[in-house]
């Protein structure tokens, strides 16, 4: 990746994760550490990366997303919106009576979203069966899907992971949010998912584990999967929750809290004074 | 008139209509040689998905396909498609209205001898709860053939109830026809109308039969739909029969029972009496022991239609 490409995606991920705060901040409720920890991802997916028509969501070629961990819908919509699937301007009615941004990813009234989610463990699922749809009509497109750690302690997930691998889906990336908290404190400590890395491997995946904030890193694991055959792929990102913002770093308070008037404005503060880092 | 069980139906069915439909795809979950989704494996097997004893993955892998357009059939057993993977049948497929049809076998106590666990008498309730369902239970072989294909000619979320036993025959090829949502009149009558499901069709029938003879005129209604249910049939039944008595394979809470009564408290009210199964869990036997163990024979239709009759103003 040269470096005004890692450049241009770092930008773009700095103003989702500006979008994201303002989201959250409107709604007065919603999730920001994990989608802070998840937007190097999206935007490495959707700004390096997946083949799709901002013109035409459903165009029945694209690469498909699903985010498994729905919670995380800010930062989806926030990557969507900056994407060109919907207006930027509209981020703002997040959760509101009347607006199209359900507080869990909806594929019936959000364009670009390509499944609903919210309900932990079954996004991964619905990746699978369109990963399996894709083999079976021959279709060149890759599916990409993000879990969250806490996420796969659902047995589901592991339902899947096993027909992943018995079907052979390596048109399937999936990625884990490896940021090690969850509501009620450290994975660690609530039920340990650990090691990530070496249960999908035990699971017949083949895995890469990266920086998740890391564009560059994000984009060569991407690009590594398309050269393994007859294995999904699974990327593990070792990842900082509420990354970006000082006071929302390894804290698992930040899970599912809004920021208050101050604690917004100096968020914003900080994510713009290091855009103007990444300008300079 | 034949028999044949709904579930062997089902199977010849998928054959019959998924076999050169490329958009069908059948997903099972280790039991293909029980729900008869074997037929289809055999036949087509690309199109053949084992998903493995994991229910709940089956239906949300069911809904991912449904995303790029295919007509996905899920089957295991009523109890692991409605209980187990019930949170996935309506968050993953009826809340996104994906084109996902849970057909499930072995539903009712006429599963027999493997007992309570696997008699599912919760599934109507179940299912009948999420919005954007449908859900159909066919009384006998040609009706289930009906029903599915009408399930692959609409759009949506389809709950098949499916038994194990072969049942006798009601309807004929010849004659019957299959509406989505619209109630059968297999008989007419009007002092009593009596509206079952599935396998109590049969037993309706036969109640209407005993009644004649004391001098009651039954009418008998099939619904096969059970959502979206025909309002206008049972309206019309309630005005001109003025009591009615439901029959089910199911427990009395939340069945055709309640769906029936929902209808008719608000729209016309007349006594209602529920042949079902009376909040108890099955046991293991033969299914006709076990009808009669549960209460759900002619005979006790009978009973309820001479209480229903008797409760009329």
């Amino acid at each position: 990746m040269d470096k005004q490409k890692k450049l241009d995606l770092m930008k773009k991920a700095t103003c989702i994760r500006k979008y994201i705060i303002d989201e959250v901040f409107s709604a007065k409720s919603g999730h920001p550490g994990g989608s802070l920890s998840c937007t190097d991802i999206l935007t490495v997916l959707y700004f390096d990366e997946m083949n799709v028509d901002v013109k035409n969501p459903k165009w029945e070629d694209r690469d498909r997303f699903v985010l498994s961990k729905g919670h995380c819908a800010p930062a989806l919509y926030a990557t969507l919106a900056s994407k060109g699937f919907f207006p930027v301007e509209d981020l703002n009615t997040l959760r509101k009576t009347d607006s199209y941004l359900e507080g869990h990813p909806s594929m019936t009234y959000v364009p670009g979203v390509d499944m609903s989610t919210g309900s932990l463990g079954q996004g991964i699922s619905a990746a699978v069966g369109m990963a399996i749809a894709g083999k079976l009509d021959e279709k060149s497109y890759r599916v990409y899907s993000i879990l969250g750690d806490g996420e796969i302690q659902e047995g589901q997930v592991w339902e899947a992971a096993m027909a992943a691998a018995h079907y052979k889906l390596d048109n399937l990336v999936a990625f884990v949010d490896h940021n090690g908290l969850q509501i009620d404190g450290a994975t660690a400590d609530v039920m340990n998912p650990n090691p990530v890395a070496d249960k999908f491997e035990a699971f017949g995946w083949n895995v890469i584990v990266v920086d998740g904030h890391d564009v560059e890193a994000i984009k060569n694991a991407v690009d590594q999967a398309k050269t393994v055959k007859g294995k999904p792929t699974m990327v593990v990102c070792e990842t900082v929750k509420g990354k970006g913002v000082s006071f929302m770093e390894n804290n698992c308070d930040w899970h599912g809290t809004a920021p208050k008037q101050e604690q917004r404005d100096q968020a914003i503060a900080e994510l713009d004074a290091y855009l103007a880092e990444l300008e300079a | 008139m034949g028999k044949i069980a709904t579930r062997d139906a089902y199977g010849q069915a998928l054959v019959e209509y998924g076999k050169d439909n490329k958009n069908i795809v059948v997903l099972d979950a280790d039991l293909a040689k029980a729900t008869k989704t074997i037929t289809f494996k055999k036949e087509v097997p690309e199109r053949f998905f084992d998903m493995g004893i994991a229910e709940g993955n089956m239906m949300t892998v069911a809904a991912g396909m449904a995303t790029t357009g295919k007509i996905v059939f899920a089957s295991t057993f009523a109890m692991f498609a409605s209980a187990r993977a019930c949170e996935q049948i309506r968050n993953s497929i009826c809340y996104p209205k994906l084109n996902v049809k849970v057909a499930a076998t072995h539903a009712g106590l006429t599963v027999g001898e493997d007992g309570a666990s696997h008699q599912c008498i919760e599934d109507i309730a179940l299912m009948r709860a999420l919005p954007n369902m449908t859900v159909i239970s066919p009384c006998d072989g040609l009706e289930a053939n009906r029903a599915i294909k009408a399930a692959i000619e609409y759009d949506g979320p389809v709950y098949i109830r499916l038994g194990r036993a072969a049942v006798e025959d009601v309807f004929d090829a010849e004659t019957y026809n299959f509406e989505l949502g619209k109630g059968i009149q297999v008989k007419d009558g009007k002092d009593v109308t009596l509206v079952a499901t599935g396998i109590m069709v049969q037993e309706s029938i036969k109640a209407a039969e005993m009644l004649k003879e004391e001098g009651i005129d039954a009418r008998v209604i099939n619904i096969h739909t059970i959502k979206p249910i025909d309002k206008d049939i049972l309206i019309k039944a309630s005005n001109e029969t003025g009591a009615i008595v439901t029959a089910e394979e199911h427990n009395i809470s939340g069945g055709l029972g309640s769906a029936v009564a929902e209808v008719i408290c608000q729209n016309a009210p007349c006594p209602i009496k529920m042949v079902a199964v009376n909040e108890k869990f099955g046991t293991s036997g033969s299914p006709a022991e076990l009808l009669e163990k549960y209460g759900l024979t002619a005979k006790d239709i009978v009973a309820k239609a001479k209480e229903a009759i008797a409760a009329k103003k």
